[in-house]
């Protein structure tokens, strides 16, 4: 996993709630068996008027001027602001896999899906939760100040303006930001404990065998 | 000692170790595995040089990707390359890796994960049960603490045998009284969501309770328990009770003999305690539920089947009015419209929600002696698994089904997602007896309704929505 220590960068607009990973990443891309090549497929049925297909030229591709990611003024963001719930519905992994693979490496929103927001932390990809008021105030900005962007320090916690006017903090995990900070491999970490899970496991076994064999 | 929730019981008997902020090492007892989130869970093993810690932890079958027609084809029949590439790949992986039971594609007793692991006695009460897909859930229904997870988590658990997971705060769902006639745990499922929203569970575990989830059988359970992460919540549960016990009994990987009875001692212990503290209760009055209709593009946007469309102008809140407006732009459907004026080009019963042998009879009553409307394209129904497929056909439903023009498939889970060939075309309106109606979810351009399997298969009848409880 990359590491995520402080990141300045443009900010792009989302402005819908609920988006479930099933717009973040339709079904038709889940077939892959890696875990790159996701980027092109991101809002796919946003992004374009045709009914995306794996494998699909998308230079050939209708693409839906009026989706925001498609505005000239987004090209580079790395940096999603979003509504309440973002990340919804399904477990897919490939939804951060997108977002990281398109370049983001922030999504900032009042609040997201529990599984969303798990397989996002372990893939380098920071999902921040502000208030609605603070949200509602940066898509205000957003609107207002082209080329609008916003400095994370994960670190400190804080999602500041550029010029250092608005600071505000955000709350994660300390487990999950350590990780964060150090690129460090969830697997690696649990196997330092790997007496203990035997010890667990055996325990277990003599309590509850039918759970074995 | 405190008094304790059931969730906090299952919690509590599965931490291996805690860190220092709270962050706890659980130990899972199951693991679900499909084609579509594990390949690149298998590949990061691989690569890492690590090995699966515990095989016979492991059950595995390929669902998502399978089609439901011409298995006499194998698996040549699985036309996209891509698709065939997958479950191929599953293959290989349980091969090279090992598992307790897997169902391949073409096996008898294939089948959505989901159905299997609780029709072979896979799921077990006190169990933690993970899989990597957020239905994982409907393992709940048997005092299971079980979640979905995704492929980086599907990775860990293959080489280490547990999670890394923050608890839940407890949420209580009580649902009390006797549910008026035709109406299901489906339509209690969907009431719930809209009453708390599609983000009102997160955070918590739910414990369903009352009256109204006791007199459910075990598959009206897993229904309900199948759509908490429609609500947010990662995980639903419902108490231990002799309606769980009686529905594992004999079960091909229950406990036997001795150990059944070691066992069954142990699960009569999976209830909350009477004192225990919950952080949020909400309550239902199972009599004021009806047969519930979505309307729009989100498990919450849902109606009673004699209600009516809402009107975005007569939303205060400016994100909700554009959501509703959103919804009904997507939907092609007109404010204020009759939920029973709403005409329908397919019907699809099946999914992990409602396509066990229960919702089968129930969709089959209402079905029998009837015709599927001239004006549907397609109505089909998809049975959850081999099981339940040569169970159903035992009863003579699939006969029932087909007179009535419904197509009888293979199991798998079909066009809940579309990931096989089973899809709607852009602008079809579907009556769906699964548990999502996001945009595009069925197929790009596709307009999903979710319903009860009773209220798809009188829909089906109708060619519209028609209110069950009238059904004659």
């Amino acid at each position: 996993m990359e590491k995520f220590t402080v990141l300045t960068g443009l900010v792009v607009p989302l402005d819908r709630a609920n988006v479930d990973t099933d717009a973040i990443i339709p079904k038709q891309f889940l077939k892959s068996i890696k875990r790159s090549g996701f980027g092109p497929n991101l809002f796919d049925a946003w992004r374009y008027h045709d009914v995306g297909q794996p494998g699909t030229d998308h230079a050939k591709r209708p693409v839906n001027r009026d989706f925001v990611l498609n505005h000239p003024q987004y090209k580079g963001a790395e940096i999603l602001l979003a509504r309440a719930n973002f990340g919804c519905g399904s477990s897919r992994e490939h939804a951060p896999w997108a977002l990281l693979d398109h370049g983001f490496r922030v999504v900032i929103a009042p609040s997201f899906g529990e599984i969303f927001q798990s397989n996002s932390l372990k893939n380098g990809l920071l999902p921040v939760v502000l208030t609605e008021r603070e949200v509602d105030a940066l898509f205000y900005d957003v609107a207002s100040f082209p080329g609008f962007r916003l400095v994370i320090d994960l670190e400190r916690q804080t999602v500041a303006t550029t010029d250092g006017a608005k600071v505000m903090s955000f709350e994660i995990d300390p487990f999950r930001k350590y990780c964060l900070l150090n690129g460090l491999d969830d697997i690696g970490l649990t196997l330092r404990h790997a007496d203990k899970i035997r010890e667990f496991e055996e325990k277990r076994r003599a309590q509850h065998p039918w759970l074995f064999g | 000692m405190t008094p304790k929730t059931l969730y906090d019981k299952l919690w509590d008997s599965h931490v291996v170790h805690v860190e220092d902020d709270g962050t706890a090492l659980l130990y899972i007892d199951r693991h679900l595995v499909h084609e579509v989130t594990s390949p690149q869970a298998y590949e990061g093993l691989r690569l890492a040089g690590r090995k699966v810690w515990r095989t016979d932890s492991i059950v595995a079958t390929a669902d998502h990707n399978t089609p439901t027609t011409d298995w006499h084809r194998g698996v040549e029949g699985i036309e996209d390359a891509t698709s065939r590439l997958q479950v191929t790949t599953l293959d290989d992986n349980i091969r090279a890796h090992g598992a307790k039971a897997y169902f391949p594609f073409l096996h008898e007793r294939q089948g959505i994960v989901h159905v299997i692991g609780p029709e072979s006695g896979a799921t077990l009460p006190g169990m933690t049960v993970v899989c990597g897909d957020s239905h994982t859930s409907t393992h709940g229904a048997f005092a299971c603490m079980a979640f979905g997870i995704g492929t980086s988590e599907v990775e860990h658990v293959l080489a280490t045998q547990c999670l890394l997971a923050r608890k839940s705060r407890n949420m209580l769902v009580q649902v009390d009284g006797k549910l008026r006639r035709g109406v299901t745990a489906k339509d209690v499922a969907l009431a719930l969501i809209g009453k708390i929203g599609t983000a009102g569970g997160t955070g918590y575990a739910i414990e369903y309770a009352g009256s109204t989830i006791r007199a459910l059988s075990m598959e009206g359970r897993m229904t309900i328990c199948n759509m908490t992460i429609e609500a947010g919540a990662r995980c639903g549960m419902v108490a231990v009770d002799d309606v769980t016990i009686n529905y594992l009994k004999g079960r091909p990987f229950a406990p036997q003999g001795e150990s059944w009875d070691r066992a069954v001692a142990h699960w009569r212990t999976l209830v909350s305690d009477p004192q225990a503290k919950f952080d949020r209760v909400v309550t239902l009055d199972a009599q004021e539920i009806t047969p519930q209709v979505t309307w729009g593009t989100s498990p919450e946007m849902v109606v009673s089947v004699d209600g009516r469309v809402p009107d975005p102008d007569r939303e205060k809140d400016a994100i909700r009015r554009e959501g509703i407006a959103r919804a009904l732009h997507y939907m092609g459907l007109e404010p204020n419209a009759a939920i029973t004026g709403i005409h329908l080009d397919k019907v699809f019963i099946g999914s992990c929600t409602n396509s066990r042998i229960e919702d089968l009879r129930a969709a089959a009553a209402i079905v029998k002696g009837r015709h599927v409307a001239r004006t549907l394209k397609v109505a089909m129904v998809v049975p959850g698994s081999g099981l339940v497929k040569r169970q159903a056909e035992r009863e003579g439903l699939d006969r029932i089904f087909t007179d009535a023009g419904f197509e009888w498939r293979e199991p798998g889970c079909s066009m809940c997602l579309a990931m096989n060939a089973d899809r709607l075309e852009p602008g079809e309106r579907c009556a769906a007896t699964s548990n999502r109606n996001f945009e595009g979810r069925q197929g790009a351009g596709g307009r999903t309704h979710l319903v009860s399997p009773e209220m798809a298969a009188a829909a089906a009848i109708a060619g519209h929505f028609v209110d069950v409880r009238e059904w004659r």
